[in-house]
């Protein structure tokens, strides 16, 4: 039982204790990130029902087939995720260790992928500011709209980057042996985290990519 | 009695007394309250104070009854600030159909007027004593706010956007307007005056400087030298709809909406013509964003209202 | 005596000697006394922006500074004291200090995350103080757009950047703190048996959690609206200025509650310890604090009658408004029913205690007039509304920061101030408070709009009636800069429990031991039970050496 000991910080009174207080801690600050993504959400829910047409013709301007890709490869990625805790929980270090690596990877495929996608609009003169061009008489509205798809899969990318960072962190723990079925809770935590900002995006993929969608 | 200072702004509108009378209700209900936690504060603290370092007093857990009696009453005496507040809230956004109706712009640091008859004034608004008067109001950059205090009226001055603000002046003289959303440098040299006068002087102002067009004869002519008469005229084309008896119509749009044909929206139809579209036409009205100033759009609104009223349009010349 | 007589015993404070010791603490002392230090530090700035903006107003003409300067002068006075003084204020400092030993726990549940906060505190201070240094910002601290986002140009993004990092600081500290009283509490130690002080910041850092999301988002929006021209609120654009005004003040309105809360927590100690009762209605009081927090979140459009809003919203708001007022009056008279029958004393604690509650129904009650639409049409954006929100933030949270600071600086310190000065500065503070602020209403009223560097001369008296309050009230603030200060090197040395209080925090000596308690205390009773001995209440074994 010392081993785990080790595990417990002198403050708490046990691993129970600290256990729950990691968990309760870190869905309040999954609460945090949903009001923090929410307010992006509020600013498109009133120009998408003000803009609807301006909105529809600049969604079509997405590469839907990327977008698609990239929504497979992070539910692909929260699966793998699941699996490095399902690992960490049953004490296997080489499967967690390889399951995270493949979190990671599929992480940067979407993060390839999402970079891949703002260069070409960057091409095709569709990012917001003095450089913006956009045919007919909706481009002004059609700017909020890029305005807004830059703001939240920007945000969103930089949430999936700091996750990449903490799996990484994660996976040199556990070459070390930190983790094992006694105590992973930074494992749990991070799988958490991870499903949340994968959540995020399967709301923004509709909400951006599929308005009006003539396919 | 002379403080040096006045206690209270001068009532000029007919909204002034109401929105007096219900602060005066307040201040009797905070003194009251304000006097009795003072008074009981003092009175505890006085008769209950320290007599010994042992003293132990019995614990007193609480008293339901009193609870309730401490929130029903508040929320009683709060609710009827509340209906009595909304009352007039409900009346100063609710103009009535005859008042008079002023144009106004404001920009980074000035106000400009434009009456219909044509008179336009800076930073100055000349009305008739006893007429409601109706401002219709925008402003070219940033956010203002059209403040007169003697009417106790205020309304903030969107960019991009009407927003709108009546009174009905009780008593003659002129009385301060301050911009009242912060704007930027000059904010507080955003000042200037209303200017209330009988009915028989104020004709004879808007006589003295008038230059014979007025606001529908301006925006007749933005309408002629811009071309909208080519589509929109007489009983409407192909092209574009009939603007004749328009104005304050509903009108269905293509995808099955319905729009009121207000102020915003011929505004919104001008700079934006394919925001709503109106059902059966085409979406190949060009915009004129840029092109027409807000004091052009507010004349070519003038004139487009005028089709509507043509009695009242020939009664303002 | 001096030193030597603490130092004898091993305690929080010299356990380690060094700066290093200080700047990687996790200690939530240590941390508590880092906060002290910025927040004083930012106080004392913000009040030196104040006093030139009453300096500047004392004559209607603007011949101290030009109009730009004076811009900038009242944003920077807003910014400072709202992000770096009453947010992180009382639940920063006394609430880092006190919540895990009001609980009887060692720590707060992430030591090292408390450490982190107060670094992002120090952080984002520094990204707005260097935007103060390079030539400040003029939007007023609301950043309203177009204006803020558009057309000043003034350091709008670098500012917004400074508030976006401390929000994290607030939200640390909210996390910790809503894990810490539900994970944390001593054996015994039920929800119902809480010191008001604990439901208050647990109310509080809900506010912390759920509202300042919705501000950093909004800033980021802003910001990148003026670095990159993403034009969300841009009205050319057809983006929508009140729009930004929604998300604004749907954190700002509970801002005002993260602000009052605490206060009113260290209120409910103090008016229990110095009437030696408990506090009249206790659970009314405990469910009225999570009332205020949450209907807080529903009113944020009365910020907003004149803006442009529909008129049915604005009734709406009023509406809840006036609903969320109710809690704050039964509050005020919860705590003048406790001192029926109670034993008072008038420490400077309680002086404080008193004036919060005198200042507070007065601000809260102008607050009444400002839900009423009909009046705030005429009101709204005048001097009045600057009376209400001073009489609330400064006679308010400032006075119950204050009475928090001298009735817990034994605790924290070992030693007392001196008590004839502290209640001079109590009665100086709340004179000159009441001649700063009450002429503002009046100046509202009769239509002085704020945020002006120029006026017309009638409101002068009035102006100068209040510049001259605000000099006393700088006295007020100063003396206990000075005498605290004093009483560290020659205070008289307090013992465990200088004011016969109960809560878990008197049972440790003072100044207390880094891990609080050496071994858990078990709780038995409520909080304030004032009618039984303390070794009745609680089991908690002493030092051998005390």
């Amino acid at each position: 039982m010392s081993k785990v000991e080790a595990f417990r910080a002198h403050h708490f009174t046990d691993l129970d204790q600290q256990h729950a207080a990691s968990w309760i801690g870190m869905w309040v600050f999954l609460a945090t990130e949903v009001m923090f993504f929410g307010g992006m959400f509020a600013c498109y829910t009133v120009y998408r029902f003000w803009y609807a047409e301006a909105f529809a013709s600049a969604s079509n301007h997405l590469d839907v087939w990327l977008g698609a890709i990239n929504t497979v490869v992070l539910i692909g990625s929260s699966f793998t995720m699941a699996l490095a805790v399902y690992n960490a929980e049953t004490g296997r270090r080489k499967p967690l260790i390889h399951f995270l690596l493949l979190t990671i990877v599929l992480g940067l495929v979407f993060l390839g992928i999402k970079f891949y996608e703002y260069h070409t609009k960057f091409e095709e003169h569709l990012v917001p500011g003095s450089s913006f061009q956009y045919e007919g008489p909706l481009a002004r509205q059609a700017e909020i709209f890029f305005s807004l798809y830059f703001a939240m899969t920007g945000m969103h990318a930089v949430h999936m980057i700091i996750g990449i960072g903490l799996l990484a962190a994660l996976v040199f723990k556990a070459r070390r042996g930190r983790f094992s079925a006694l105590y992973h809770t930074p494992v749990e935590l991070t799988g958490l985290y991870w499903h949340f900002v994968d959540i995020v995006w399967i709301f923004l993929f509709p909400l951006l990519y599929l308005l009006g969608r003539h396919l | 009695m002379n403080l040096g200072f006045p206690l209270f702004p001068e009532q000029a509108s007919t909204m002034a007394p109401r929105v007096d009378a219900l602060f005066y209700f307040l201040v009797a209900v905070t003194s009251f309250f304000v006097a009795l936690i003072f008074v009981t504060i003092v009175f505890f603290a006085v008769k209950y104070r320290r007599r010994g370092e042992n003293e132990r007093p019995a614990p007193i857990e609480g008293n339901f009854w009193l609870e309730v009696i401490w929130s029903v009453i508040p929320l009683g005496l709060t609710m009827i600030m509340f209906v009595w507040g909304a009352v007039i809230y409900f009346d100063m956004y609710n103009p009535p159909d005859d008042a008079l109706e002023i144009s106004i712009v404001g920009r980074q640091w000035m106000w400009k007027a434009q009456h219909p008859e044509g008179q336009s004034e800076i930073n100055e608004l000349h009305v008739p004593l006893g007429q409601s008067v109706k401002l219709t109001m925008t402003s070219e950059d940033v956010i203002h706010d059209f403040f007169l205090p003697a009417f106790r009226v205020k309304q903030d001055v969107l960019p991009g956007r009407y927003t709108t603000l009546w009174f009905e002046a009780t008593k003659a003289g002129e009385y301060p307007l301050y911009c009242a959303e912060y704007c930027g440098t000059q904010h507080s040299g955003m000042i200037g005056r209303i200017v209330v006068l009988e009915p028989a002087e104020f004709q004879k102002w808007l006589s003295g400087g008038a230059t014979g067009m007025s606001m529908a004869d301006l925006g007749e002519s933005l309408f002629q030298r811009f071309g909208c008469h080519t589509c929109h005229r007489g009983a409407g084309t192909p092209q574009g709809p009939a603007l004749t008896g328009l104005f304050g119509k509903t009108v269905k749009l293509e995808g099955g909406a319905t729009a009121i044909v207000d102020e915003d929206y011929i505004r919104e139809s001008i700079i934006d013509p394919r925001a709503k579209i109106v059902a059966g036409y085409q979406p190949i009205m060009p915009t004129f964003k840029g092109l027409i100033s807000e004091e052009g759009l507010l004349q070519l609104i003038a004139y487009i209202k005028s089709l509507s009223m043509p009695e009242r349009a020939q009664s303002k010349k | 005596m001096s030193l030597p007589e603490i130092e004898h015993r091993e305690h929080y404070l010299n356990i380690n000697y060094g700066i290093r010791s200080w700047l990687l603490t996790t200690d939530h002392k240590r941390i508590a006394w880092l906060y002290l230090l910025s927040v004083t530090f930012f106080f004392f700035i913000g009040g030196l922006f104040a006093t030139f903006v009453r300096l500047e107003l004392m004559t209607p003409q603007g011949d101290l500074v030009q109009a730009e300067t004076y811009n900038k002068l009242f944003t920077m006075h807003g910014v400072t004291m709202v992000f770096f003084f009453l947010i992180p204020g009382i639940p920063a400092v006394l609430g880092n200090f006190l919540v895990p030993m009001m609980i009887g726990a060692r720590d707060l549940a992430f030591p090292r995350l408390n450490l982190a906060s107060w670094y992002i505190f120090i952080l984002g201070g520094a990204f707005t103080l260097t935007a103060a240094a390079a030539g400040g910002v003029d939007t007023g601290w609301t950043f309203y757009t177009p204006y803020s986002s558009i057309y000043s140009n003034t350091h709008v993004a670098l500012t917004v950047v400074g508030v976006f990092i401390t929000g994290f600081s607030s939200i640390l500290t909210g996390l910790n703190f809503i894990v810490t009283i539900h994970k944390m509490r001593a054996p015994g130690l039920t929800w119902f048996r809480l010191p008001l002080f604990i439901w208050a910041h647990y109310a509080t850092s809900i506010i912390f959690i759920l509202g300042t999301p919705v501000i950093a988002i909004t800033l980021v929006l802003v910001g990148l609206e003026r670095i990159f021209r993403l034009g969300i609120f841009d009205p050319a654009l057809g983006g929508d200025p009140v729009l930004f005004q929604h998300l604004f003040w749907f954190y700002s309105h509970p801002a005002v509650y993260i602000m009052v809360l605490p206060a009113m927590g260290v209120v409910s100690e103090l008016i229990a310890c110095f009437s030696r009762k408990r506090i009249f209605g206790y659970t009314v009081v405990a469910f009225a604090s999570l009332a205020i927090a949450v209907i807080g979140f529903l009113v944020w459009g009365h910020h907003m009658f004149v803006s442009g809003q529909s008129v049915h919203a604005g009734m709406i708001f009023s509406f809840l408004s006036f609903l969320v007022a109710i809690p704050s009056a039964i509050k005020v008279f919860n705590w003048t029913a406790t001192l029926y029958k109670g034993s008072v004393s008038y420490d400077a604690p309680m002086l404080y205690a008193l004036g919060f509650i005198g200042l507070f129904t007065i601000g809260g009650l102008t607050g009444l007039f400002l839900a009423t639409l009909g009046i705030d049409v005429h009101v709204h954006d005048t001097y009045f509304v600057v009376a209400h929100f001073h009489y609330i933030m400064v006679g308010g949270s400032v006075m119950g920061y204050l009475g928090g600071i001298h009735f817990w600086w034994p605790k924290m310190t070992g030693r007392t101030y001196p008590e004839g000065w502290a209640r001079l500065a109590a009665l100086i503070i709340f004179i000159g408070f009441h001649l700063t602020f009450f002429p503002q209403f009046v100046l509202g009223y009769i239509g002085m709009p704020r945020r002006y560097h120029v006026y017309p001369p009638e409101f002068q008296v009035l102006n100068v009636m209040s510049t001259a309050g605000a000099s006393i009230l700088a006295v007020g603030y100063l003396l206990p800069l000075v005498y605290l200060i004093w009483s560290l090197r020659y205070g008289t040395v307090a013992g465990a429990n200088p004011w016969g209080a109960r809560g878990l925090e008197w049972q440790t000596p003072s100044p207390p031991p880094t891990t609080n308690f050496d071994t858990p205390p078990v709780v038995t009773e409520g909080a304030y039970a004032y009618e039984k001995d303390p070794e009745e209440i609680y089991t908690v074994r002493k030092p051998a050496h005390v």
